[in-house]
């Protein structure tokens, strides 16, 4: 690991100036940025601990939850109004990592975590056009287990791997900002980006910008709401495969749908397309088999990861036959 | 490795079949054998509260005056010549004492490798370290950087510069099947082996199998890391090393750095996990060579990486078995070849196919490895290396003969039971596999198991259950050496340079110093892990019990005679020889008579001493050419796998054990259960991720390289038959493998009962349960 200068800000607007700065970095449990660091993927000069500020969870005027940034991922999942109103959040975020990471990690350190292509963690051998663009990409040909299926370019077919982010695109989740012109907000699944040819610019957030938060819209009325995690163990693995889903159903058909998935694209991946295939529609095995085949049309799986097409529908569909039960 | 040692080993077979029962060790069982004394009685680890309360010191633990810290270059890649070493940048990193190359490198020998035809030897590699500007194996070491601190030593090993003029690269494993060797031999046993024509006999059998599985590499992951602490002082080493081998490391250092052996010390009283890992590496050399450059201590502790990448772990496997049978069941054929990796550099053969040869009886036989030279990291010996992967694949086959046969895979399991070593035709020293199988049945439940696959089902969740049975060689190592000293308080501390790395050596061999002295337990010290404690051999294939056990035995011995010399006339003991007496009730009692007897205390009194002090070998242990000597297991398993995932989760597991006497039960339960859960996760999801493409590991740490989690771990129930070994020492047998052996068939059968599929090749992810159609 390089040596490093480590600083606290102490508020939102201090840490933001200070992102701005070359070589500035900013910290929050760690449990990414360091692992990086030793691995020589990383090399900050400065770090900037934002775990002191966006501490709260907060009640918002109409009726939704603002949840600091650098909220630690245990006490999001223990809070009682989460896990009340948003059980999915809380599943989701309780699938990931292991205790002792969801205690040091953070909310926006959780949004901003980075992929765990293998290839990606190894730059004493391998190739990557995230860490150094136009380099190539070992990954291609290699073990792609843990790669996209979805919206993977030539470049790069790594993925996104967080839990919570699947739970917070299902939940219609929005980021907020502060960058240099100001705080802004953006749906958070909008904020992570496809590889397209610039892998290494994998989210919407600008220089000097940091995510002060994350807020939840309000929890729609009889709303059922499910995550569903496969990995290859019981717990403390990334996910092959997950999914989340809300849904609200009125006369055997969807009111409202939102569907997300994990571990198969370099985004929490919003299933619009099943979405808008399936809202106001019936609900049904087979209308949820169409709308899954509809999402997928597009997919393109690789040799080692091939698997994940049918283990991404027949889990949605398990999911959605399973809320739309709850429902009855 | 040689045809020579195939003659040698068979003809002392030989010899030793026709030598009468009472000459050999264990021809008259050992008296302590079924006496209720401290042995088989639930004493805690002795070590337990050091370790507990953070008091135990490991070897990267040691704190001295002056110490400095070392970091690693590994090699990105895989075959080359360095062309460039630029480490000037690093030399001028604060902090740093040294950089280390092949350039500034002492010049020293070769590590000869361990092996049974040089019992002495440690080497996990013969390739030179730091010798010459060539790149042999992704991952080998180029340079070492001494810094004052950890984090200037990490920092700076980054700044060395390195080009290399690469070079083509064996790691296919594929492609490198044509160009297999076939040794002549695996371990001590003879590698191609065959009676009747094999083929010929499963082409007509009435029914068959024939079938190949793999299994992946696997690396060690014991939690402590390798780590060392070297010190000089002038011309004498000391080396805090975490070993399974304290004796022979101390002796190879000495011969390669020239010292002699009294001026080497290497201690390890506790290792934190062994496997077959903690042997002799390159970090050893690496870092008593830099301690001697700077003339001050050096801490080198591995990363996770660096024990990927320097320390090598079980070898991949392809295996055929092919099973021939009756239409009673009966075994007409039973063939079980393969291909492992093992270059010429390498220790471990890997020896799948040698638990299978004793197995079952057969009416026809074929068995032969073959090993495939690719460049990697030697691979090595890791827990039950062979028969843990061998067992997968007979035990699967087994399973498939006996469903397509619909005969229960107990059943045809106890049909095909051989009464004598199916080869060699020498008797068992004991064997009750058939009990296990009996008693686990029982236990198990497994008369609720389906015998339809697919039909037993929870919601999404398929039901199965399965069983395998698994075996082990009861080894003892010839040569190991201890000394009982007893003072005149009645107090007995026996020392040996021994080894213990977590399974309660030092605990289990005070019972049963114990029992063997007469003596109560808190009257026993038991010293080990210092090379300047009368030496032992190296632990290894769950040999160091018995072996241990054999110098208790025989150090008691030799005891006995120089207490009687010692009691003299005026002893109520005069007369009496070794034969009349036995160590009982904290002295010597003449068997005939009980009334003579004398106190260890009153004897020494009466000649004028303090204490007396023996040491003693163990008799070599041609008990293993006499008889078939082996543990046995039988394995009962229940699986649920999700019908839409694939998700396989294992619910309940059972080991029945047949290994001889137990002597601690509370460890032997823990030893047992560790070895189910490592076998389970060989049969869940461990797998090293060697990019055949470049000879890459690229799943270097645990984070990607699945051990199970505590959620993947179900109620495990281990139970035993308890039947003592006549032939061994106290009747016990190791059982630090054992465990291991045929959990993953057990599993993969009771997948196949779940849900009608057979997975052949490990480990049983679940994409190989959906397939890419999801089927
Ligand atoms: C062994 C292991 C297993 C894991 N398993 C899972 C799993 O199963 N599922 C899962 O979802 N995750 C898993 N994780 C990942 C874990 O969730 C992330 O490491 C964690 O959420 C990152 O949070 P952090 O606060 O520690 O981030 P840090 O490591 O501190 O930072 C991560 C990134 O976020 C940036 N950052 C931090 N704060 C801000 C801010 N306020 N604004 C903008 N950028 C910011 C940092 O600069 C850095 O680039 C695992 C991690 C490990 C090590």
């Amino acid at each position: 690991m390089n040596p490093f200068t480590y600083r606290r800000a102490t508020t939102a607007p201090e840490a933001a100036a200070a992102a701005a700065l070359p070589g500035h970095r900013l910290l929050g449990g760690g449990t990414n940025l360091v692992d990086l660091m030793r691995k020589g993927v990383e090399h900050p000069e400065t770090l900037i601990d934002v775990t002191g500020f966006s501490q709260q969870i907060e009640l918002t005027p109409g009726g939704g939850l603002l949840i600091g940034g650098a909220v630690r991922n245990s006490a999001l999942a223990a809070h009682p109004q989460v896990r009340r109103d948003y059980p999915l959040l809380s599943r989701a975020v309780l699938t990931g990592a292991s205790a002792q990471i969801r205690n040091m990690a953070t909310v926006a350190g959780n949004v901003m975590q980075r992929t765990r292509c293998t290839y990606f963690a190894d730059p004493a051998a391998s190739r990557c056009n995230k860490r150094v663009p136009g380099s190539g990409c070992d990954a291609q040909g290699g073990f792609t287990r843990y790669h996209a299926i979805l919206g993977g370019s030539s470049a790069c077919i790594a993925t996104h791997p967080s839990d919570m982010c699947v739970a917070l695109a299902a939940l219609d989740a929005t980021l907020h900002l502060l960058g240099p012109d100001g705080p802004r907000a953006l749906p958070l699944s909008e904020f992570h980006r496809l590889p397209g040819d610039t892998p290494h610019l994998e989210t919407e957030l600008r220089p000097g910008e940091i995510i002060t938060g994350v807020e939840l819209p309000p929890p729609l009325p009889a709303m059922r709401s499910a995550y569903r995690k496969v990995r290859d163990r019981a717990s403390y693995a990334f996910a092959l495969v997950s999914v989340g889903a809300c849904i609200t159903v009125e006369n055997g058909h969807f009111a409202e749908i939102r569907l997300a998935f994990g571990g198969i694209a370099h985004r929490p991946w919003r299933a619009t397309r099943a979405e808008a295939a399936l809202r106001s529609g019936p609900a049904t095995p087979e209308a949820v088999e169409a709308a899954l085949k509809l999402e997928f049309a597009e997919a393109r799986p690789l040799d080692g990861n091939a698997f994940k097409l049918p283990l991404a529908r027949r889990s949605a569909a398990a999911l959605l036959a399973q809320l739309i039960g709850e429902t009855a | 490795m040689s045809r020579v040692q195939n003659t040698l080993i068979e003809s002392v077979r030989k010899v030793v079949g026709w030598v009468p029962e009472r000459w050999l060790p264990g021809g008259t069982p050992d008296p302590l054998i079924g006496r209720h004394g401290a042995v088989g009685t639930q004493l805690a680890q002795l070590d337990g509260p050091q370790k507990v309360r953070g008091a135990a010191r490991f070897a990267a633990e040691v704190p001295l005056e002056g110490l400095c810290y070392a970091a690693l270059v590994n090699s990105p890649v895989t075959r080359g010549r360095i062309t460039r070493l630029d480490t000037a940048a690093a030399e001028a990193a604060p902090g740093v004492l040294l950089v280390l190359t092949y350039r500034n490198m002492p010049r020293l020998g070769l590590v000869p490798l361990m092996g049974v035809t040089n019992l002495g030897a440690v080497g996990n590699s013969a390739l030179p370290i730091l010798q010459d500007d060539q790149i042999r194996y992704n991952g080998q070491v180029m340079a070492l950087v001494l810094a004052e601190t950890q984090q200037q030593a990490d920092h700076a090993a980054r700044l060395i510069d390195l080009s290399v003029d690469t070079a083509p690269a064996l790691s296919d494993f594929q492609a490198a099947k044509p160009e297999a060797r076939t040794p002549a031999s695996i371990l001590v046993e003879r590698n191609e082996q065959s009676a009747g024509d094999a083929e010929a006999a499963l082409r007509q059998a009435a029914f068959s199998t024939d079938a190949t599985y793999t299994t992946p590499g696997h690396n060690h992951a014991a939690i402590e890391l390798h780590g060392v602490t070297a010190h000089w002082t002038g011309n004498r080493l000391v080396l805090h090393d975490a070993t399974q081998a304290v004796a022979p490391t101390a002796a190879a250092l000495a011969k390669l750095f020239g010292l002699r052996r009294e001026d080497v010390r290497v201690l390890s009283p506790f290792v934190g996990g062994g496997f077959g890992a903690k042997g002799f590496w390159d970090h050893q050399v690496l870092a008593v060579a830099a301690a001697r450059m700077v003339d001050r201590p050096v801490r080198l502790m591995l990363s996770r990486e660096a024990v990927f990448r320097m320390v090598g772990g079980r070898s991949p496997t392809e295996q055929r078995v092919a099973i021939g049978a009756d239409a009673e069941g009966r075994f007409t054929a039973l063939i079980h070849t393969g291909y492992s990796v093992m270059p010429p550099y390498s220790a471990s053969p890997e020896q799948y196919t040698l638990g299978t040869r004793s197995l079952y009886r057969a009416q026809s036989y074929r068995f032969g490895q073959k090993h495939l030279d690719l460049d990697i990291v030697p691979n090595t010996f890791m827990r039950a290396p062979g028969e843990s992967v061998g067992s997968f694949a007979v035990e699967s086959a087994v399973d498939e003969l006996a469903h397509a046969m619909d005969i229960d895979p107990v059943e045809l399991r106890l049909r095909n039971e051989p009464e004598t070593h199916p080869l060699t035709g020498t008797p068992f020293s004991q064997r009750a596999l058939a009990t296990a199988w009996r008693q686990g049945a029982d236990r198990f439940g497994w008369d609720a198991r389906s015998t339809m696959p697919r039909a037993r089902r929870d919601g999404e969740w398929l039901l199965g259950m399965g069983c395998a049975a698994g075996n082990f060689p009861y080894v003892r190592m010839p040569s190991g050496a201890l000394r009982i000293r007893l003072t005149r308080d009645g107090q007995a501390t026996l020392s040996t340079s021994a080894q213990d790395m977590g399974m309660g050596t030092a605990t289990v061999q005070t019972q049963h110093a114990a029992d063997r002295l007469g003596l109560p337990l808190d009257a026993i010290t038991f010293e080990m892990g210092d090379s300047d404690l009368p030496a032992a051999p190296v632990a290894g294939g769950s040999s160091q019990t018995v072996s241990i056990a054999a110098a208790i035995a025989a150090a008691a011995s030799k005891l006995t005679v120089e207490l009687l010399r010692l009691a003299g006339n005026a002893s109520p003991l005069a007369g009496l020889r070794a034969g009349e007496v036995r160590l009982a009730e904290g002295g010597l009692v003449c068997i005939e008579d009980p009334t003579r007897r004398e106190t260890y205390g009153d004897i020494l009194t009466r000649a004028g001493r303090d204490e007396i002090s023996v040491t003693e070998t163990g008799a070599p242990p041609l008990e293993i050419f006499k008889y078939a000597m082996l543990s046995h297991s039988a394995n009962f398993c229940e699986v649920r796998v999700s019908d839409v995932t694939g998700e396989l989760r294992v619910t309940r597991l059972l080991g029945v054990f047949d290994v001889g006497t137990i002597l601690n039960p509370r460890m032997a339960v823990s030893q047992l259960r560790g070895g189910m859960i490592m076998g389970l996760g060989m049969a869940l999801s461990e797998e090293v991720l060697f990019d055949e493409r470049s000879g890459r590991i690229m799943n270097p740490g645990l984070a990607d390289y699945h051990i199970p989690a505590h959620l993947d771990v179900p109620e495990i129930d281990v139970t035993w038959t308890g039947i003592p070994d006549p032939r061994s020492p106290l009747g016990a047998r190791g059982i630090g493998e054992i465990g291991i052996t045929g959990v993953a068939a057990a599993i993969a059968n009771a997948v196949f009962n779940a849900t009608g599929k057979r997975l052949r090749d490990l480990p049983l992810t679940l994409d190989r349960l959906i397939g890419a159609e999801g089927a």
